[in-house]
């Protein structure tokens, strides 16, 4: 292709990518290093509210913010450094929990960035090798499945894949939740009055079973299409060979798909330690966050109008960081094979 | 919420086609309103609609919705929907516009007790008074031949003995879910012993005893409730109430009335109202009193907000509260009080506090939502869920500007 054409192409998606994406990252990166402050004024008001049988009237001093000549709050922005990245992640609290007779382990994940932080990797690293595992023995049986049966077992397979991720987790809520029906029928089988969602564990193992269940499809259908290229001479070589069905899969298809197996995991670890749709479907909060939850409750407004814009900045970009870190081990052994081939 | 928007619209709609029964006038420009969805709201909003060209949203979420709504130029909605403490932000952007005029024009109907006044400028018309209160099984009660509790420890005592006699599955609802209502909860109950929550310099003090005792008073409540109450919101414990689920809670007023509705509850006045129990004895019901009204944006054209007023106070009006009596206690004429609004107003002439709505007690409020499950569930201790609350609230504080 000559170079031209390939810019032309190119440059649409390149274009998108920095108005969309990188510029967004920029502004958010410098806004974690800002702080934009309200400008307060005591002032004495007379205030009426409803009262039996008649208002009732109070003279008391409040903050109110000043308001500039258009009617728009006054605000001040300073530069911060890092206090915002200190403030979260605490460091003091952090030495003083690892120093002796101080909290330890407990007293860290008592703050909310390492209680996310523990959660969110943790529920990466166990789903991760699951959903490659559930993908790959799905793939597996729909290609041994009778030609027939592959259309209604591909279309089954691909079901929960479809499903909006807040719908799928509210449906698992709902069937657990209270007297729903799995937890009623757990009631009648042990006899017992069961709560599911009075612990964090259930939070925790019902999360992860969703998580699963949503993403082995996409496992599936990427390892479904690589099974159609491995090679059927090699395959028979191997028969022949005298090799089981086991060592045929651990040393002819396995190793076929493994360029696969790293795009599935590089996806997935983006994808489930950005994990947020659980935390709302599961109403989680009480018991289990992850970082970008803690991002979503910084720019939540309070319940006096104000969101914590630095703090969500630097969260976010923490998360970024968080990822980065993750991958580099993947991105490190696909870029030794790119070489090495 | 779409869905019922939807629905809502399309009521207008055929409302507006049929006959202008309800609504004196038919209203021309396109008014639209967002507010909480509750019963009350319901009533009101379907009332305003009837003139036509009007559109409602009724969210629970308005509370994070409206700040952003109302900033918009020009506003997203014409309308508002409020609390006293749901003012404060609209209040503190100046968003919304004085209503002196617009009262004198076209608010003859009102009554002192429904201007909410700051300095002279009416900012909102409360329609609502709204208090939790005790609401209890008048037929367990009777059954067992128990008192009604008038503090909380009798609470817990009543409590226990329905718990013996095993009737409901759990003696006591609550609404504990995690951010607002809890934080909600442990205000009343503080309040209730006494406490204060601020310094005079708006430093946090609810590290103490009170604070202490409020957060273990509702630790042993939860005894007693479904284990999940983490996840329990008002809707949650009326539908317990409504299917028998629970004997007793510190309920919205608001509430009361789906407890009558027998198209979904099956405890159709079996339900009786009281005040809510004190936290000391002798003390005010531990709990507080909130209005509910509206407001019109500041950035809509002084035609749309003459408009807006009058459909406001035509869904505001005595024929709308006598066609839904129960749906709240009513602060407009032409309201009945009945054996529903026993309870609040057993709390007001408790002398319960109003809910001490401030710049910053919106953020002590979100400060607590966020921190106090920690201790329910068991993960650290009392002290330390305030103190990580206190820190919190200063954390924000100083962020926004409030506590240099």
């Amino acid at each position: 292709m000559k170079r031209s054409t390939f810019f032309a192409f190119v440059a649409p998606s390149v274009v998108l990518m920095l108005v969309f994406m990188a510029a967004p990252l920029v502004s958010v990166f410098i806004q974690s290093f800002y702080l934009t402050q309200n400008v307060f004024e005591e002032v004495t008001v007379e205030t009426c509210t409803p009262g039996f049988p008649n208002p009732v009237c109070t003279e008391e001093i409040q903050s109110r913010r000043v308001l500039d000549d258009n009617g728009d709050p006054v605000t001040e922005t300073s530069f911060v450094g890092w206090e915002t990245y200190r403030i979260l992640l605490q460091p003091e609290a952090v030495g003083e929990a690892l120093s002796s007779g101080g909290g330890g382990l407990a007293a860290i994940l008592d703050i909310d960035f390492y209680k996310a932080l523990r959660f969110t990797v943790t529920f990466t690293l166990i789903t991760l090798p699951l959903v490659i595992v559930v993908g790959l023995l799905i793939a597996l049986a729909v290609n041994n499945a009778v030609r027939s049966l592959r259309g209604p077992v591909i279309f089954v397979s691909l079901l929960p894949f479809i499903i909006t991720p807040v719908i799928g987790a509210l449906a698992i809520r709902w069937m657990f939740v209270g007297d729903g029906i799995l937890t009623a029928a757990m009631e009648g089988i042990f006899n017992e009055d069961i709560a599911v969602f009075a612990h964090g564990w259930a939070y925790e193992v019902l999360m992860m079973f969703y998580r699963v269940w949503h993403v082995a499809p996409f496992a599936f259908v990427i390892f479904y299409a690589g099974l159609q290229t491995v090679n059927q001479d090699t395959l028979e070589s191997a028969i022949v060979d005298g090799a089981s069905r086991f060592e045929r899969l651990r040393y002819v298809i396995i190793p076929h798909l493994m360029p696969l197996v790293i795009f599935i995991a590089l996806i997935h670890l983006m994808d489930a330690y950005r994990a947020f749709d659980e935390v709302i479907g599961f109403r989680s909060e009480a018991h289990r966050i992850t970082l970008q939850w803690l991002t979503f409750n910084f720019l939540t407004p309070d319940d006096s109008g104000n969101r914590a814009i630095s703090r969500a900045s630097a969260a976010s970009m923490l998360t970024m960081l968080g990822i980065v870190i993750l991958l580099i081990p993947l991105l490190r052994r696909t870029w030794r094979d790119h070489r090495g081939s | 919420m779409m869905f019922r928007t939807l629905l809502l619209a399309t009521a207008g709609s055929l409302v507006s086609t049929a006959a202008f029964a309800a609504c004196e006038y038919e209203n021309e420009i396109p008014i639209s309103s967002l507010s909480a969805g509750f019963e009350a709201w319901y009533a009101v909003t379907d009332a305003m609609a009837e003139c036509g060209n009007f559109e409602a949203e009724l969210d629970q979420e308005f509370r994070t919705k409206q700040p952003t709504g109302f900033a918009a130029d020009p506003s997203l909605y014409h309308i508002g929907g409020v609390a006293n403490g749901t003012l404060v932000p609209l209040l503190n952007d100046g968003t919304i516009r004085p209503l002196n005029d617009l009262v004198e024009q076209y608010g003859e109907q009102l009554t002192p007790n429904q201007l909410i006044s700051i300095d002279g400028d009416i900012m909102a018309i409360a329609m609502m008074v709204n208090t939790q209160h005790l609401m209890y099984r008048q037929d367990i009660f009777d059954e067992l031949g128990l008192e009604v509790p008038t503090t909380y420890d009798e609470m817990l005592e009543t409590a226990a003995a329905i718990q013996e006699a095993g009737v409901v599955d759990y003696p006591v609802g609550g609404t504990y879910r995690t951010g607002w209502n809890l934080a909600e909860e442990f205000v009343n109950m503080y309040l209730g012993f006494g406490g204060s929550l601020f310094n005079d310099d708006k430093t946090p003090s609810i590290n103490n005893e009170n604070g202490v005792a409020a957060l273990e008073m509702m630790q042993a409540l939860t005894e007693y409730m479904d284990p999940e109450y983490l996840g329990s919101d008002s809707t949650y414990v009326q539908q317990q109430f409504q299917q028998g689920d629970i004997a007793m809670a510190v309920l919205w007023a608001s509430r009361a009335g789906a407890m009558d509705d027998p198209a979904e509850s099956q405890v159709v006045e079996m339900v009786t109202m009281a005040a809510a129990p004190s936290a000391v004895e002798g003390g005010a019901p531990a709990s507080t009193v909130w209005w509910d009204g509206i407001v019109i944006a500041e950035n809509i054209s002084d035609e749309e907000a003459a408009a807006a007023f009058q459909v406001a106070m035509e869904g505001m009006d005595a024929e709308m509260v006598q066609a839904h009596n129960d749906a709240a206690i009513w602060l407009i004429d032409g309201y009945e009080p009945n054996r529903l609004s026993e309870g609040a107003i057993a709390n007001l002439m408790g002398g319960t506090p109003a809910y001490p709505a401030s710049t910053e007690m919106g953020l002590m409020h979100t400060a607590l939502g966020d921190n106090l499950s920690d201790f329910l569930i068991g993960a650290e201790s009392a002290e330390q869920a305030l103190a990580d609350a206190e820190e919190a609230y200063l954390t924000a504080a100083r962020e926004s500007g409030l506590v240099q």
